[in-house]
C-alpha cells in the first residue's frame, strides 16, 4: 500500500488530539498546529523506511512534544515553565479534555460561522485547506486566509483553552452543535452549485457529532443531533434518481434507505431521551425524522405525531422554516386548505423573501386545491430562486404542468 | 464509507480460555477510543458457535448443521460497523485492536466495505474526477482572480 497515503491516514486519525494536546502545552494554537505539522513531516520521512510504529499516536505525540519543549527551551531557557513542561511530557495523561477544549475553541462565538466551520474541519477533522476549499466551493487561498485570520482572532481575543464552565456551557455547546449541523447541511443539501449530495462532508459532520457524544455522553442534545444527522443521512441512497435528479420523500424507494444508519439514529434518539432532561430542538427534529424512518410506506407516516412534534419545535426554536415544515405535516393530517393557512401566514416574513421552498410548497398546495393559474405563477417564481439546477428544473416542470391544467 | 469489521478466532480454540478482566478492560478502552474518534456505528459480541447453527441451501434442499464448528479455521466472535474516511483508516484502527487471548493464538480481523451505490471515499473514478474538475472550473468562474 502507498506509504504516503498510510501516513496521511494515520495523521488524520490522530491530528485533533495531537493539536489539542500541544495547544494545552504551548498555549498557542498556531504554534501548536505548526509543531504538529512538523511531526507529520517527520513521519513522512521516517515511516516509509522504518515502518509504521506500533502506536503511531504515541510516536507523533512524543516527537511533537519534544519539539515543543525544544522551542520553548530555546526561547526562555531558565523559565519555570520548562520544568512544568518536562513533567507533562513524561506524564501520560488523558487527552479528552484537551480535545473538547479544542472543539470549543474552534467553534468560539468570536469567530464567524464560516470560520468556525473551516477551523473545525481543519483542527478536528484533520482536513487540508484544499479539501475544505473543495467542500465549500471556494478557492484554497480564501480558506487559508480564513483559517489564519481565525487563529489570529482567537489569540487576540485571548480565548481560554478550556472546556466552558457550567453557566457558560449551554450557550457554548449550542454554538458547537450549530457548526456541526451547518457542516452536515452543507453536504446534505448543497446550497450552491450542482451538487445535490456531498456525502463526504455530511459524513464528516456525523463523525464530529459522534465524537462529541463520546466526549459528552450526558448531554442529550448531542445525542439528539447525532440521531438527526443519521436519520437524515439514511435517506441519501434514495434521494437521487438514476438520472441524478432529486427524489422527494413521498416518492423515495424506502428499501434503499440505509438501515444501519436508521438503527444507529434511533439508538441515539433513545439515548437522548433516556437522559431525562427537557427535550431540545435537535432531539425533537430527530424524533420527527424518526417518524419518517419508522414508516414502511409514505402512507404509514404518523402525521399526528409529526404535527405535535412541530408544535413543540415552534415553541422551542421558532423559525419560519419550521413553520413551513409544519405546514407540510398539516397538509397530510388536515388537508391543503389548513396547510395553506399556515403557509400564507409566512408570506410577509422578510426572512422568507428569497427562500424557494416557500413558493414550492405554496404552489403544491394551490395545485391540490385546483388553483392552477396561481400555482403556476408561484412555482415559476420559486424556480427563479432555486439554488441548484436540479431543483430549478423540477420546479419549472411543475409550473408547466400546473399551467397546462389551468 | 461504512465497513464491517469481523473479529475471528479459530474453531479449535473456541471456548478453551475465558476472557480475563484485563482483556475486558482493554477491549472496553478500545471501544471507547473508537467511539470518541466518531467512527463507531454499531458493534456486538457473539456467543460461541456451540450456540449457533448453519443452514445449508444446496441443490434445492436445505439442511441444518448445529455448532460448534470446531473444524472452522475462522469463527466470527463479534463485529463492528465503522464509518471511516477511507479503507486505509479502517486498517489502521484494526491494527490497534487489543489481542483477545480467549479467541486462541491467532486472531483475524476481516474488514469488508459495504456495497454502496456511490462510493465517493475510495475509488477515484472518472466520474468523480469529472465532478472535481467541474467544481474547480466553477470556483474559478465565480471568483475570477482566484480570491
Amino acid at each position: 500500500m502507498d506509504a504516503r497515503r498510510t501516513v496521511e491516514t494515520v495523521w488524520r486519525m490522530h491530528s485533533a488530539r495531537l493539536v489539542a494536546s500541544l495547544t494545552k502545552l504551548v498555549r498557542d494554537l498556531a504554534l501548536a498546529e505548526e509543531i504538529a505539522q512538523e511531526a507529520f513531516v517527520n513521519a513522512l520521512e521516517q515511516w516509509p523506511e522504518k515502518g509504521i510504529p506500533d502506536d503511531p499516536a504515541a510516536w507523533l505525540m512524543t516527537v511533537a512534544r519534544r519539539r515543543a519543549i525544544d522551542l520553548i527551551r530555546r526561547e526562555r531557557s531558565r523559565d519555570q515553565k520548562y520544568a512544568q513542561l518536562a513533567t507533562r511530557l513524561t506524564t501520560p495523561r488523558d487527552t479528552d479534555d484537551d480535545l473538547l477544549s479544542l472543539i470549543f475553541v474552534a467553534c468560539h462565538p468570536v469567530l464567524s460561522q464560516q470560520s468556525r466551520a473551516a477551523l473545525t474541519l481543519r483542527l478536528i477533522g484533520g482536513l487540508t485547506t484544499d479539501e475544505i476549499a473543495r467542500a465549500f466551493l471556494v478557492p484554497s487561498a480564501t480558506v487559508g486566509q480564513r483559517i489564519s485570520r481565525a487563529k489570529r482572532t482567537i489569540a487576540e481575543a485571548e480565548v481560554p483553552f478550556a472546556v466552558p464552565d457550567a453557566d457558560e456551557l449551554p450557550a457554548r455547546l449550542a454554538a458547537v452543535l450549530e457548526v456541526i449541523y451547518l457542516i452536515f447541511n452543507e453536504g446534505y443539501a448543497a446550497t450552491s452549485g450542482d451538487e445535490w449530495i456531498r456525502r463526504d462532508l455530511a459524513e464528516q459532520a456525523m463523525r464530529f457529532g459522534r465524537m462529541l457524544a463520546g466526549l459528552m455522553p450526558r448531554e442529550p442534545e448531542v445525542h439528539g443531533l447525532v440521531a438527526l444527522m443519521a436519520l437524515q443521512a439514511s435517506r441519501f441512497p434514495a434521494r437521487t434518481g438514476p438520472d441524478g435528479r432529486p427524489v422527494l420523500l413521498p416518492d423515495q424507494d424506502r428499501s434503499r434507505w440505509d438501515r444501519t444508519l436508521i438503527a444507529h439514529g434511533l439508538a441515539a434518539l433513545a439515548r437522548a431521551r433516556s437522559l431525562r432532561k427537557p427535550l431540545g430542538p435537535y432531539t425533537v427534529q430527530a424524533a420527527i425524522a424518526a417518524c419518517h424512518a419508522r414508516a414502511v410506506r409514505f402512507e404509514d407516516t404518523d402525521w399526528e405525531a409529526i404535527v405535535a412534534l412541530y408544535d413543540a419545535l415552534s415553541q422551542l426554536a421558532p423559525s419560519p422554516v419550521v413553520e413551513l415544515n409544519r405546514a407540510v405535516a398539516v397538509l397530510h393530517l388536515d388537508g391543503p386548505r389548513a396547510a395553506l393557512a399556515v403557509v400564507d401566514a409566512l408570506r410577509d416574513d422578510p426572512r422568507m423573501a428569497g427562500y424557494h421552498l416557500l413558493g414550492a410548497v405554496r404552489g403544491d398546495l394551490l395545485v391540490r386545491l385546483g388553483e392552477y393559474a396561481e400555482a403556476a405563477e408561484e412555482l415559476e417564481r420559486a424556480a427563479g430562486l432555486a439554488p441548484t439546477r436540479h431543483e430549478r428544473t423540477m420546479l419549472l416542470e411543475r409550473a408547466a404542468s400546473a399551467a397546462a391544467a389551468a | 464509507m461504512k465497513v464491517m469489521v469481523m473479529i475471528k478466532g479459530s474453531g479449535a480454540d473456541e471456548g478453551k480460555a475465558t476472557p480475563t478482566q484485563e482483556m475486558f478492560e482493554a477491549m472496553t478502552a478500545y471501544n471507547e477510543r473508537l467511539a470518541k474518534a466518531g467512527i463507531l456505528l454499531d458493534g456486538a459480541g457473539l456467543r460461541p458457535s456451540s450456540a449457533g447453527a448453519k443452514v445449508i441451501l444446496e441443490g434445492g434442499t436445505t439442511s441444518v448443521v448445529d455448532g460448534p464448528f470446531t473444524e472452522a479455521k475462522e469463527i466470527i466472535a463479534g463485529y463492528w460497523i465503522w464509518q471511516v474516511n477511507s479503507f486505509e483508516e479502517a486498517l489502521e484502527w484494526a491494527k490497534q485492536c487489543p489481542v483477545d487471548t480467549s479467541l486462541g493464538a491467532r486472531q483475524v480481523l476481516e474488514i469488508r466495505p459495504y456495497a454502496e451505490a456511490e462510493d465517493f471515499g475510495e475509488a477515484y473514478t472518472p466520474e468523480i474526477q469529472e465532478r472535481e474538475e467541474r467544481i474547480t472550473a466553477e470556483v474559478e468562474a465565480r471568483h475570477g482572480d482566484g480570491n
